[in-house]
């Protein structure tokens, strides 16, 4: 590179340019690429001109709040059915009812993301184990249905009336939690299995974390609501505190492929998201057992966490898309005669 | 049915285009507007729903003797890039419709009357090929040119490609054809030519296969490409362990009951 060739466009490179012509008679220097700025070239260890190689997932704001409301309604219907099996009725009653508004909810969320909401029925045409995403759609179809009549029966239901009803309510409930525990854990398995490498990566972490998170959603739902059984404190203790350890596990690691877990906007919201749904709520809960205030802003915190974590995996997503670098292994040296 | 493929010798390609030309005038597929990428002669960029083949401009350092049409001055390599109708195809494993098929001559087909825009395959696609068209609301994605493999005619980019740098044929043919010619090529002292097709991968081998120059990562053809079906398992597991926590730990903590 020749002496003039190193600044940047300012007046002082264009008077350092102008000196160097008068002095020498002529100016060299490396240019920029007509793109209009630096360009990596074609190479192995930047790819094909660093363009990236997948396309950005293409699921919009739905997914990620259908991921929170799918996660709480699924286990809200647990709750429904373990409740009511140790005679928490009133507690049991709520619950079912927000895992049948969660449900048709979900439905409504999932539809409208599609790039052909009209042809949702589609997703019904066939039964794929292979596809996590017919898996969901069924288990979401099962779900929300169990989880109506449940509901449904629930409201209708009057003390020591029709016990036709009631079977039918207490078989759907059943069925609702267990398929509802399924809701609050494959759509893990939806983001894990793919070639998305931050989501890849994560295959094993993912369901646990959004199982966790989706715990400690449906408890916080319920106890403001006005619940106050131990036992959603317990279970929203316990679920803070595996949010806390999933957050702990993801910011230790160095795994390059994490990086959007930990920079730029879906760095932000993961971090924002871990602290309200991790260490907050369980300190909260831990310190404060005793007061009702610190058990509700728990509960708002532990939810508002578990719907940003959401948008921070989708949003981590799109940000792993754009890098090329592990897919195309770049950090490999260069092998030229192979084959 | 014979099990059809393209063999895509980089080293006969001339850039000239007219694949992509010819894929989207037969395939009527729409335009991408016309925007300046600044790499080499390539303003398509990627393969994407409206661009199913994609003529690759890889410059590189000059190789004396051997410098491709830059002489000593750069290497200039032409590859034209498609959809690789995987032997076990990630975004047929993914779709949830059954909107993606695999037809009577091996290749992934997505049927447009059926696919309702879910975008699980974008996400499942170990290169990177299929995408969604925002106006349309489906995915779209190389046809193998289905129609008219049907009526017993040549894929359009192949018919319309004029120096035979994109071949069309029975596949097993076609794997004979191209071992032939890198042999041929390296015994000729072109020592960087290789074959890229991933056959020792979980998507099994492609039956879009290339002949290249130099390193794949330089064409954005991944070393190790995966179908993310190999992660199901691993997922699952976690996802049956996390549920029996939760369901039991849900009853357990109602039975050491308490109340405020």
């Amino acid at each position: 590179m020749s002496e003039a060739g190193s600044g940047r466009a300012s007046e002082t490179r264009l008077e350092a340019l102008k000196e160097q012509a008068l002095r020498s008679g002529a100016v060299t220097a490396e240019g920029i690429r007509a793109s209009g700025g630096p360009l990596p070239p074609a190479s192995p260890t930047t790819g094909y001109y660093g363009t990236p190689l997948f396309h950005e997932p293409t699921w919009t704001w739905e997914i990620p709040l259908y991921f929170f409301v799918g996660g709480a309604a699924g286990v809200s219907a647990i709750i429904g059915v373990t409740a009511n099996i140790n005679g928490l009725n009133d507690l049991s009653h709520d619950a079912r009812l927000i895992a049948a508004a969660g449900s048709v909810l979900s439905g409504v969320l999932l539809v409208s993301d599609l790039g052909r909401p009209g042809r949702f029925l589609n997703m019904l045409r066939v039964i794929k184990l292979q596809s996590p995403m017919s898996v969901g759609a069924w288990t979401l179809l099962t779900f929300s249905t169990a989880a109506g009549v449940a509901g449904a029966a629930s409201l209708i239901d009057q003390p020591g009336g029709n016990p036709p009803l009631r079977l039918l309510g207490d078989c759907s409930a059943i069925l609702s939690a267990l398929t509802g525990a399924v809701m609050a854990t494959y759509t893990g398995v939806l983001v894990g299995a793919t070639v998305i490498p931050v989501w890849a990566t994560n295959v094993r972490t993912l369901p646990a974390h959004f199982g966790a998170s989706s715990v400690a959603s449906a408890a916080s739902l319920l106890e403001i609501c006005g619940h106050r059984q131990r036992g959603l404190g317990r279970l929203a203790t316990l679920a803070a505190a595996a949010e806390t350890a999933a957050a702990v596990h993801l910011h230790v690691r160095t795994d390059r492929s994490l990086e959007p877990l930990k920079r730029g906007l879906s760095g932000a919201l993961t971090t924002t998201g871990a602290l309200l749904s991790g260490p907050i709520p369980l300190a909260l809960r831990l310190l404060g057992s005793r007061s009702v205030r610190s058990r509700q802003l728990a509960a708002v915190s532990s939810i508002a966490g578990s719907l940003l974590t959401r948008y921070a995996w989708v949003s981590a997503g799109k940000a792993s898309s754009r890098d090329s670098s592990i897919p195309l292994r770049l950090d490999r040296p260069a092998s030229t005669s192979e084959g | 049915m014979t099990v059809t493929g393209f063999f895509t010798d980089s080293t006969l390609c001339i850039g000239c285009k007219a694949c992509e030309v010819a894929c989207k005038e037969w395939n009527e597929v729409p335009g991408d507007g016309f925007s300046f990428s600044g790499m080499s002669y390539d303003n398509t960029v990627t393969l994407s729903a409206s661009t199913w083949r994609h003529v690759k401009f890889v410059e590189g350092e000059p190789i004396i003797g051997t410098g491709g049409n830059g002489g000593a001055e750069m290497t200039w390599e032409f590859s034209s890039d498609v959809c690789k109708h995987c032997g076990v195809a990630g975004c047929l494993e993914a779709c949830p419709t059954g909107a993606i098929i695999r037809t009577e001559f091996g290749g992934v087909f997505i049927q447009p009357d059926i696919c309702n825009g879910c975008g699980y395959c974008v996400v499942a696609c170990p290169f990177g090929v299929v995408s969604k068209r925002e106006d349309d609301g489906r995915v779209f994605k190389c046809t193998f040119c289905y129609d008219r493999q049907i009526a017993g005619l040549v894929p359009a980019c192949a018919k319309a490609c004029p120096t035979e740098s994109i071949r069309f044929g029975e596949l097993d043919t076609l794997l004979e054809i191209a071992d032939a010619r890198i042999e041929h090529l390296l015994s000729s002292g072109m020592t960087d030519a290789t074959l890229y097709n991933p056959t020792d991968s979980s998507v099994g081998g492609i039956h879009a296969f290339f002949l290249l120059r130099g390193d794949p990562r330089s064409y954005n053809l991944p070393p190790d490409p995966q179908v993310p079906t190999t992660l199901l398992a691993a997922g699952w597991k976690s996802a049956a362990a996390t549920a029996g926590v939760i369901l039991a730990g849900s009853l357990l903590a109602f039975v050491l009951g308490g109340s405020e």
